[in-house]
């Protein structure tokens, strides 16, 4: 019956209320990953300063720096495909420069663009991951099916991937981290090299992973990428972490500039109703696009645009759009950007 | 209702990572479907089975004394110049990128970036050269009994034996080398190119020049500890060192020396190899950064 379930979240919850006592509950839930005082030097060059970092829980949490800001390095050694010069760098509890297999064991990552084996077709390369991670035999097949029909290349299954566009080998990697269900995932640029299309697809893909019961750490240096995805952000510049927090908190600390919206109505404004607007709690200014369109810039983020869209709506002033247009994320990147520089 | 024992199974079986054993055969495993489907395999197998077959040829048609005066003459033929020449072939084309090519390629961020220990990646690759390279000595060996069965009956001497195990003995350890080799290097065809100059020139120049210019055994030369291979087949086995002195005239004499190897140093100068130039290989890319 067990089997039956798909969701993991599920069957763990399930599992802790029937047998609290058998289970040690931490063991069960918590998705961790730490750095503490990570640093990387290559000779004089520092690649990544004092990076101190706890993630955890079932989020997506955004790793945000512009090219050379020290992402890659960090994942990498989270990965152990590189070693840091100094400081700790621990998944579940467990040092990876300790114990790699186990702190790996469920954890799998995306370090830029692997390659595959030329001559070997998609379903033997993830078949030989899902043997290294100890995916029983009777669940292979059925897993490798599932996790290319996940990422859009059940077609190609049984193709070697040597003749595969760039794309379409990130998509068998993507695919190659689903393998085994792991719990915590690491993403480094997922979409870089992708077609805008191939991008929306591998951010839909993420999104997707973020409904099971999983902690996802990805990078980017795409802003617009970060704030459609990611649940918080961890930004990085120099090797140096400047701010970590969800996007709303981050924004709301860093950000110099108001939120804005532009609001349309089937009737055109006059200077009265004009007025009115700006008079409503939280909002700074009013400026006039065009007769039936105003731009609104306001204080006080979500909580503030909720109360002045009802606002607007309970005037009966023949509100029909409302489109909040913030470049607060933008804004607040570029003020801790500049900071470093 | 649930059944407590198969919850507690399935609970800890799903995150369930193999051993590092199980995991190595694993890469064994597919590393060996690589050499199929990469055509490495076919090819080398191609160049044993042209051995073969141009020896095959030659001895028919030909004839020759030196070859068909005895059964061990034949074997001795046969064997003891080739076999050695498959081996180096099986180290460039098995062993020379083996490492390298995984930095080079990317290949290597595939699997190293997976719980598994890089000491199983390293030894299961090793693993998978020495079965396919093994599997090319047997075929290779199987058509060159075939040929002596039909000059000379079954009955097959003892040395052919003996040089087939030290054969792979030295197979080990020219791998163990090339491997080695691969893992101080970035490039792929940096560290092939560099597998054949040594296996191909390098070692024997050497040898050569230290032995009958200087006068040295060289003791440290992994291609002086072949010579067992094919020195089997002469009884009795060749003397350890033979000096000779050739008259220029004028009174004036030139004494070269020549060295074989015994069976037992040239069994611990393979086994040497194999030890170290393996825990070294281990050790550099236990510590390589995959940049
Ligand atoms: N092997 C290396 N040797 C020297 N410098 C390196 C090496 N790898 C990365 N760097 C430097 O470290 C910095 C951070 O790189 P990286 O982590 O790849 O950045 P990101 O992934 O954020 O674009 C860059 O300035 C890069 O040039
Ligand atoms: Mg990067």
């Amino acid at each position: 019956m067990i089997y039956a379930l798909q969701d993991r979240n599920i069957e763990k919850r399930f599992i802790l209320i029937n047998y609290m006592a058998v289970y040690e509950v931490g063991k069960l839930d918590d998705n961790v990953i730490e750095a503490i005082n990570l640093t990387k030097k290559y000779g004089s060059f520092t690649a990544l300063s004092d990076l101190n970092l706890n993630l955890s829980g079932s989020k997506c949490v955004g790793f945000l720096g512009p090219n050379g800001a020290g992402k890659t390095t960090t994942l990498k050694i989270f990965t152990d495909l590189i070693r840091p010069s100094s400081g700790q760098a621990i998944i579940n509890g467990i040092n990876v420069q300790q114990n790699k297999k186990k702190a790996l064991s469920d954890c799998s990552a995306l370090i830029e663009t692997p390659e595959i084996y030329p001559s070997m077709t998609v379903r033997e390369a993830l078949s030989l991951v899902a043997e290294l991670r100890g995916v029983p035999r009777s669940e292979r097949s059925s897993q490798i099916e599932e996790v290319v029909a996940e990422v859009k290349m059940t077609d190609w299954l049984d193709k070697s991937v040597g003749k595969f566009s760039k794309g379409m080998k990130q998509r068998v990697n993507i695919a190659s981290t689903l393998i085994g269900n792991p719990s915590i995932i690491l993403l480094d640029e997922p979409t870089s090299g992708l077609d805008p299309r191939g991008m929306a697809e591998v951010r839909d893909i993420v999104k997707s992973l973020k409904k099971k019961d999983r902690l996802i750490f990805m990078s980017s240096h795409l802003l617009n990428e970060v704030a459609d995805v990611c649940d918080e952000v961890a930004m990085i510049d120099h090797g140096k972490l400047l701010a970590y927090g969800p996007l709303e908190e981050i924004t709301d600390k860093f950000s110099t500039v108001d939120d804005s919206a532009e609001a349309q109505f089937s009737r055109a404004i006059d200077e009265s109703i004009n007025s009115q607007i700006s008079r409503i709690d939280g909002i700074v200014s009013v400026e006039k696009l065009d007769s039936r369109t105003v731009k609104i810039k306001y204080t006080g983020g979500l909580k503030s645009q909720e109360y002045i869209l009802a606002t607007l709506a309970g005037m009966q002033i023949g509100l029909v759009g409302f489109k909040s247009s913030s470049t607060r994320l933008e804004d607040t990147y570029l003020n801790l950007i500049k900071e470093t520089l | 209702m649930i059944d407590m024992e198969t919850m507690n199974v399935d609970i800890n079986q799903e995150k369930k990572i193999p051993g590092s054993i199980d995991q190595l055969f694993i890469i064994t495993k597919f590393e060996i479907l690589n050499y199929f489907r990469s055509r490495r395999f076919l090819i080398l197998l191609i160049i044993g089975l042209i051995i073969d077959l141009l020896l095959t040829g030659i001895i028919g048609y030909y004839r020759p004394q030196s070859f068909l005066s005895s059964s061990l003459s034949f074997y001795s033929g046969w064997v003891g110049q080739s076999i050695t020449f498959i081996i180096i072939l099986s180290a460039i084309f098995f062993g020379g990128d083996s490492i390298s090519g995984e930095f080079q390629n990317k290949t290597g961020f595939f699997i190293a970036s997976r719980p598994i220990r890089r000491s199983s990646i390293y030894i299961g690759k090793w693993i998978a050269s020495f079965i396919a390279s093994f599997l090319i000595i047997i075929i290779f060996l199987a058509i060159t009994i075939a040929n002596g069965v039909y000059y000379f009956g079954a009955s097959i001497p003892y040395e052919l034996w003996e040089s087939l195990a030290f054969s792979i003995l030295y197979l080990a350890a020219v791998l163990g080398f090339a491997f080695f080799f691969s893992s101080l290097f970035k490039s792929s065809a940096y560290s092939i190119i560099i597998t054949v100059i040594l296996f191909l020139f390098a070692f024997n120049l050497i040898q050569l020049l230290i032995s009958s210019l200087v006068g040295i055994e060289p003791w440290f030369i992994i291609t002086y500890a072949s010579g067992i291979i094919s020195n089997i087949f002469t009884v009795p086995f060749p003397a350890h060192v033979v000096t000779t002195v050739t008259h220029l005239g004028h009174g004036r004499t030139l004494t070269t020396t020549t060295y074989n190897a015994t069976i037992s140093e040239g069994l611990i100068i393979m086994a040497g190899y194999f030890i170290i130039s393996t825990i070294l290989g281990l050790f550099i890319f236990e510590k390589r950064e995959f940049n």
